[in-house]
């Protein structure tokens, strides 16, 4: 006696969230089985192991309908084939494009279509992420890339629009993007030390501050490209290096800032000349692509190193 | 005569890529309505087109309005090749037909394709313009209404119910047609997708004509069926109950309107107190009866039979004038009509007065081309012919009616076993004629009074009965008599008093039969039937015992055919109703006596089962009041086994053989396991697993014993199909592979639906069917309902309460009355509690209370009887009440405005009539789909289960779009009436067919409702936007 076919289908679709979780971490369904069996849930409910693969295959079945709808997340709004609670279409999102940060890392600033994927394998094994986990997340990565690449208006605004997600996930996707899109440098060893949220971090503050938008809030423009004229802008910078009194100048401008906020400020204070011209140098060459991509290999270089040799108990910014 | 139907099209949304090049599609519409076709305009390179067309107008005769549906299709336009056709949309517009129905159709509805499934949705706006008075053109039948649920609708009042309807249409399946060989899968899946709304439609005109004929409005228990009969032809037949409906529209005329019929009931015997009390002293020579009785029962309890013969002679007589009266009167409304015949499976309050049991009748046929579409005689005269019997088998026990009555088939090449089965029933005539108001009049038997055990009482004469049949005196009022088991296809009376809970109970079983040709198959086939009847039979009552029950509802027995087997898998639900005795134990018996471990092994058996069925009273909170047995005793010694089913099958050549499935002469219910076949039978009886605990399961509407129901519910498809591996199979191995699928299909539901404990499976309906030689199908459709388990505390509380208060009472021989009667108005109660408990206490001990100085328990019984007479009226309105929510209603719906809200609706589906917590407000009409999908890439598509899943949940979404369109926020009485399902694995090709039908509704959570008729304007947009409202 072998099962030919075996189905489930409920007016309101059924979701197990811990078989999502599974799904999601792209465990096959032998896999999944073994694993709900060691959560002692035949013990709690008495099941047997049968009833266990039948119920995780449906699921893993329904997962994998559901799955073309995740891929445009308003378009689950509007489907009909599944009826699925408004709270239970959010956490199915959310938890989809939620990523892991260890797999984030390694693919943070990289080029997104090309090379990345024959990469997977070693990043599967480094992080220890399944190899199909790892592909949803590259994939949910230039989903979400292609899609708000040549939209205008804000970056966070546009992912969260079109992806339904949480505020914090669409910041963090907001980041990747902005990550690949300016193609920054992060896997160098030098960097190693820095999480996806560090790099967040940044991103949230450039997007905002240096970006085409972040000049002229009028102009509807992309959160995604550096704005080159302020790029530019930062060349003049030298001056601040180059003229004495300039520099003096900035010195005290900056030292009324952050006196008192700062509790290594006479060692800041000492240093300013040095520092100061490490940050003003990576700056100035910004106009050059090559340049932007090391930017935070070159800010590691030649403003913390400096600083942590100094035992700076602080980070860049 | 003439009628205008508008059509727009409105927009569409989510379409499929058709142009490869450019990921875009240039999209248009085709209106189609009969001969008359619309298009829309190009709307170029978009997957979500607005169209935003003018109002397509056809002029149409209302015979076409029914019959036709509106076909919509939706192409992509090619400049230089044909236009691709994206998908379908058929919509019935038949709901748009009667007036307090939708007035309109508008929502988005999936574009569905025969081999891609859905693509994308569709915005269309349909409307209706009648022009004239309907009723006057009577080739159409507009304005009829129609039900599939099959009890009255709960906004509505039955003033008449007048009787069976049935119609029957053929042609010739197009998938047969010679061109069928020349044209794509798509082009022929559609033929026959429309051919069969068609025919449906046609059908409902037919029947709707008929309707109008016998002067009814509504039919109510609207069953459709195809059959595929394959080379044969295409069969579409339908039965229901016509009915005059009367809507429950202002709450002033609510109240009265519905409650009149059990308050004229109740309150009859007081308005002719002769009568009454002509009948308190026709009760006394059953009590001096019973009583001499009782005190022969203490001795050893094995009263004579010629005392039995005495005390029934004496009932018989006095019940005889009543008797016969009624079945005069039952008997004259009941004669002009052929078949009196009822679908449905739940009655007004008075209706059933008796039951009888369950009567069916099968018959095998050989298939033949329907030569002449146009006059479908011999398929009419087949199912005259299966009804005619069940006529005279309802006959023959005493009954004038068929109750709960359905009909299904079975197919297999050329052979088709036709079924038919009811419950044989005694009703009451004031609903069947026009003369409503003498009808209440009347003298009433006194059956009429005790609700909860009137059904149970014998129709039929016991000096000749048409079965060896062991009867006892009710439980309940002690005057009439009752089987020892009652089987019944129909639901449990809201009124019956039932102890504890129920269960599903199923019998299953195989049968290997050879393969042949054509007749004799069918000989083969009859010759097996029989014996699968008997063997499904003594399952059923072997589990019921073991259940320690004693009455089944709902029994529905599916006998399928395949090539090389027969199926028979019979599904129920077993209650202990509190009228009919205490079912015996069940006894095992070996054949060899003398063998010593052989003995050993048999009483270890023995233990088994006596602890199983300990373990279920206990797990169905079955505890009868025990002493009321020791005291009254039964009439008979040993409980006999005894058939509740009357049944024959004949063959083709119309032969006639009756069986009676009683087992003889048998005394006592003994297994006797002489050979390992036997051995077999009980190991399978002690494998079915309970439920888990929190879990329960019944097939009726409601379970028994469950009343606090939640509002959350879940319905539910689940299919399986097994391969059978060997070829070589035995009837053993066969029946513990089909065992083994249904109860591990079973377990995995209780698995999957654990997160809603404390829950009940409900309308759990099985369908076995053989696609091929090693194939099994089951197809189950359920609604698991939560319900709350604090309250559920307080009623099993409220309910030992009862309980006590019967045990106490029943040792002052009191028990005229269900004493649930009186439970509830308890100030006015006689008895203080604390004392009633003191008196169980005391009856416990048995003789002191049974010593009781009869005369003044006589005063007492009069006494009591006047009290709760009056306060069985009280009572009885509160039941009715709770029985059709829409009593209290006083908030009715008028047509809903569509609201253009963005976000899907939720639509509820249930197989059940009603919704927990909420009230309906309004019925939309009916849904009844016809899918067909096939598929030429079935590993791409998940193999075969990846296509059902799909498709299912396909056929779901279509089912709740044309509910959100008709402006409906649930499908109740939903069923899947046929999922045919085949597959070629080696070609990669799988066909799907499925008819699902319900009626679509408009339902207010009981919690709004306060609000909403507090405040009129808001209601109106209550249920138009279903979106609001997000609950499962």
């Amino acid at each position: 006696m072998t099962s030919e076919l075996d189905i489930f289908v409920g007016n309101t679709t059924l979701i197990d969230e811990d078989v999502y979780r599974l799904w999601l971490d792209g465990y096959s369904v032998s896999d999944a089985v073994v694993l709900r069996v060691c959560s002692g849930i035949l013990e709690q409910t008495g099941a047997t192991a049968a009833v266990l693969q039948s119920d995780t295959m449906d699921h893993y079945r329904t997962f994998h309908m559901l799955e073309r709808l995740l891929h445009a997340p308003p378009k689950m709004l509007h489907q009909l084939i599944f009826q699925i609670p408004p709270s239970r279409q959010a956490l199915l999102i959310e938890s989809y494009y939620a990523f892991d940060e260890a797999f984030v890392r390694e693919v943070l600033g990289k080029k997104l279509f090309k090379g990345t994927k024959k990469d997977l394998d070693d990043i599967s094994t480094k992080t220890g992420i399944t190899l199909k986990s790892c592909r949803r997340h590259l994939d949910n990565f230039k989903r979400v890339f292609k899609v708000v690449e040549e939209m205008r208006g804000s970056l966070v605004d546009n992912i969260q629009q079109h992806f339904l997600l949480s505020d914090r996930l669409a910041r963090d996707y907001a980041a990747i993007v902005f990550f690949a899109n300016n193609r920054f440098e992060t896997g160098k060893k030098k960097l190693h030390y820095l999480s996806f949220g560090d790099f967040a971090f940044c991103a949230e503050l450039m997007i905002q501050n240096w970006t085409l938008r972040a000049i002229d809030s009028q102009v509807d423009d992309m959160d995604m490209d550096l704005d080159k004229e302020f790029l530019q802008d930062l060349k003049e910078l030298k001056v601040l290096v180059a003229d004495k009194d300039l520099l003096d100048l900035h010195k005290s401008l900056v030292c009324t800032a952050l006196r008192g906020k700062l509790g290594v400020f006479s060692e800041m204070e000492a240093n300013f000349k040095n520092l100061s011209r490490g940050l003003v140098n990576v700056a100035a060459k910004l106009t050059h692509n090559k340049d932007v991509r090391d930017l935070f290999v070159d800010l590691v270089e030649k403003f913390v190193e400096p600083c942590r040799s100094d035992h700076w108990p602080l980070n860049e910014y | 005569m003439p009628g205008k139907l508008k059509v727009k099209i409105v927009a569409g949304r989510h379409l499929p890529v058709m142009d490869r090049a450019s990921d875009l599609t240039d999209a248009f519409v085709e209106v189609k309505f009969g001969n008359t076709t619309f298009k829309t305009d190009v709307y170029l390179k978009s997957l979500n087109p607005q169209w935003n067309s003018e109002w397509f107008k056809f002029e149409v005769d209302d015979e076409d309005l029914q019959d036709e549906p509106l076909q919509i299709t939706v192409l992509d336009h090619d400049t230089y090749s044909a236009n691709d056709a994206i998908g379908k949309v058929y919509i019935d517009i038949d709901p748009l037909l009667y007036s307090e129905a939708a007035t309109v159709i508008s929502g988005w509805f999936p574009i569905y394709d025969t081999i891609h499934g859905i693509r994308g949705e569709i915005n269309v706006v349909v409307k209706v313009d009648l022009f004239n008075d309907l009723n006057r053109f009577r080739q159409s039948s507009c304005g009829v209404k129609f039900f599939c649920t099959t009890s009255i609708p709960k906004c509505y009042r039955a003033v008449i119910i007048h009787g069976f309807v049935e119609e029957l249409v053929v042609n010739e399946d197009p998938e047969y047609q010679w061109i069928d060989r020349i044209r794509t899968p798509r082009a022929s899946n559609e033929a026959r997708q429309r051919l069969i709304s068609l025919m449906s439609g046609e059908l409902q005109r037919k029947i709707g004509l008929k309707v109008l004929e016998m002067r009814g409005n509504a039919v109510v228990g609207y069953l459709q069926c195809f059959d595929l009969e394959g080379e044969s032809g295409l069969v579409v037949r339908a039965i229901g109950t016509a009915c005059t409906l009367d809507k429950l529209s202002s709450p002033a005329a609510l109240l009265p309107a519905c409650n009149s019929p059990s308050r004229e009931m109740k309150e009859s015997p007081l308005v002719h107190p002769p009568s009454h009390g002509c009948r308190s002293t026709h009760n006394s020579p059953i009590h001096t009866a019973t009583g001499s009785r009782l005190t022969q029962n203490f001795s050893v309890s094995v009263p004579t039979l010629i005392y039995t013969g005495m005390g029934s002679g004496s009932a018989g007589k006095e019940g005889g004038p009543f008797k016969a009266l009624l079945r005069q009167q039952t008997q004259s409304a009941l004669e002009q009509r052929e078949f009196p015949f009822f679908t449905l499976t739940a009655f007004p309050p008075g209706f059933l007065v008796h039951v009888g049991g369950v009567v069916s009748a099968r018959s095998v046929k050989l298939l033949d081309r329907i030569h002449n579409p146009d006059e479908p005689e011999t398929r009419d005269a087949w199912w005259a012919e299966i009804r005619q019997e069940i006529k005279s088998h309802a006959k023959a026990l005493g009954c004038h009616a068929v109750v709960g009555y359905s009909e299904s088939t079975s197919i297999c090449e050329e052979v088709c076993i036709l079924s038919a089965s009811g419950t044989a029933a005694v009703l009451n005539p004031r609903f069947l004629q026009d003369g409503t108001v003498e009808g209440c009049l009347e003298p009433r038997l006194e059956e009429n009074l005790p609700a909860g055990c009137g059904f149970c009482h014998i129709p039929y004469d016991e000096l000749n009965m048409p079965f060896p049949a062991h009867l006892t005196y009710c439980n309940n009022c002690r005057k009439q008599k009752v089987p020892d088991v009652l089987f019944t296809t129909i639901d449990l009376p809201v009124d019956a008093t039932v102890i504890g809970k129920g269960c599903l109970i199923q019998a299953r079983l195989c049968r290997l039969k050879k393969k042949a040709q054509a007749e004799a198959n069918a000989t083969a086939i009859s010759n097996l039937l029989p014996f699968m009847e008997y063997e499904v039979h003594t399952q059923l009552m072997n589990k019921l015992k073991l259940k320690a029950m004693n009455a089944l509802f709902g029994l529905r027995i599916q006998i399928t055919v395949g090539e090389n087997m027969l199926m028979g898998l019979a599904s129920a639900t077993g209650v202990y109703l509190a009228a009919l005795p205490t079912p015996g134990g069940i006894q095992i018996a070996g054949k060899t006596p003398n063998d010593g471990s052989y003995e050993q092994h048999i009483s270890h058996m023995q233990k088994k089962i006596n602890d199983t069925i300990a373990k279920n009273k206990e797990l169905y909170e079955i505890n009868p009041p025990e002493i009321s047995e020791e005291i009254i005793g039964s009439p008979i010694p040993e409980p006999r086994q005894r058939s509740r089913l009357l049944r024959s099958q004949s063959e083709s050549s119309d032969e006639v053989t009756e069986l009676d499935l009683s087992h003889g002469k048998k005394d006592a219910f003994v297994l006797e396991i002489d050979d390992t076949d036997a051995m077999e039978d009980v190991h399978s009886l002690l494998t079915d697993v309970p439920p888990p605990s929190g879990f329960y399961s019944c097939n009726t509407e409601i379970m028994p014993g469950i009343n606090n129901w939640t509002s959350e519910i879940q319905m539910f498809t689940s299919v399986r199909v097994i391969r059978l591996s060997s070829l070589n199979l035995t009837n053993q191995a066969l029946n513990k592979n089909f065992n083994d699928l249904c109860e591990n299909l079973l377990k995995s539901l209780y698995f999957k639906l654990r997160s809603m404990i404390p829950c009940c499976l409900c309308h759990v309906n099985f369908t076995v069917s053989l696609p091929e030689d090693e194939l099994i199908q089951v197809t189950v459709t359920a609604v698991a309902i939560t319900f709350d388990k604090n309250q559920a505390l307080q009623t099993t509380k409220t309910h030992a309460e009862k309980l006590l208060q019967r045990a106490s009472t029943d040792n002052e021989e009191l028990l005229q009355f269900p004493l649930e009667l009186c439970s509830d108005s308890l100030p006015s109660h006689p008895f203080p509690p604390a004392k009633e408990h003191l008196e169980s206490a005391s009856s416990n001990s048995g003789i002191p209370a049974a010593q009781r100085d009869r005369c003044s328990s006589w005063i007492e019984l009069i006494k009591l009887k006047a009290q709760t007479i009056r306060r069985g009226s009280i009572k009885t309105t509160v039941t009715v009440e709770k029985a059709s929510p829409m009593g209290e209603g006083n908030f009715r719906n008028r047509s809903a405005p569509p609201c253009a809200n963005s976000t899907v609706g939720v639509v509820k589906m249930t197989p059940l009539s009603f919704i927990p917590g909420a009230k309906i407000t309004k019925y939309l009409g009916i849904i009844n789909m016809f899918f067909i999908r096939e598929t030429t890439s079935l590993r791409e598509e998940g193999g075969v289960s990846g296509f059902l899943h799909a498709f299912i949940a396909e056929v779901f979404a279509m089912v709740r779009a044309h509910v959100a369109a008709l402006g409906g926020n649930a499908v109740v009485s939903y069923i899947m009436k046929q999922c045919v399902f085949m597959e070629n694995p080696n070609k990669n090709q799988a066909q799907c067919l499925i008819n699902v039908s319900g009626d679509a509704v408009v339902f207010v959570r009981e919690s709004e409702l306060e609000v909403v008729s507090a405040q009129q304007p808001a209601a109106n947009c209550q249920p138009s936007c279903p979106g609001g409202e997000v609950t499962t």
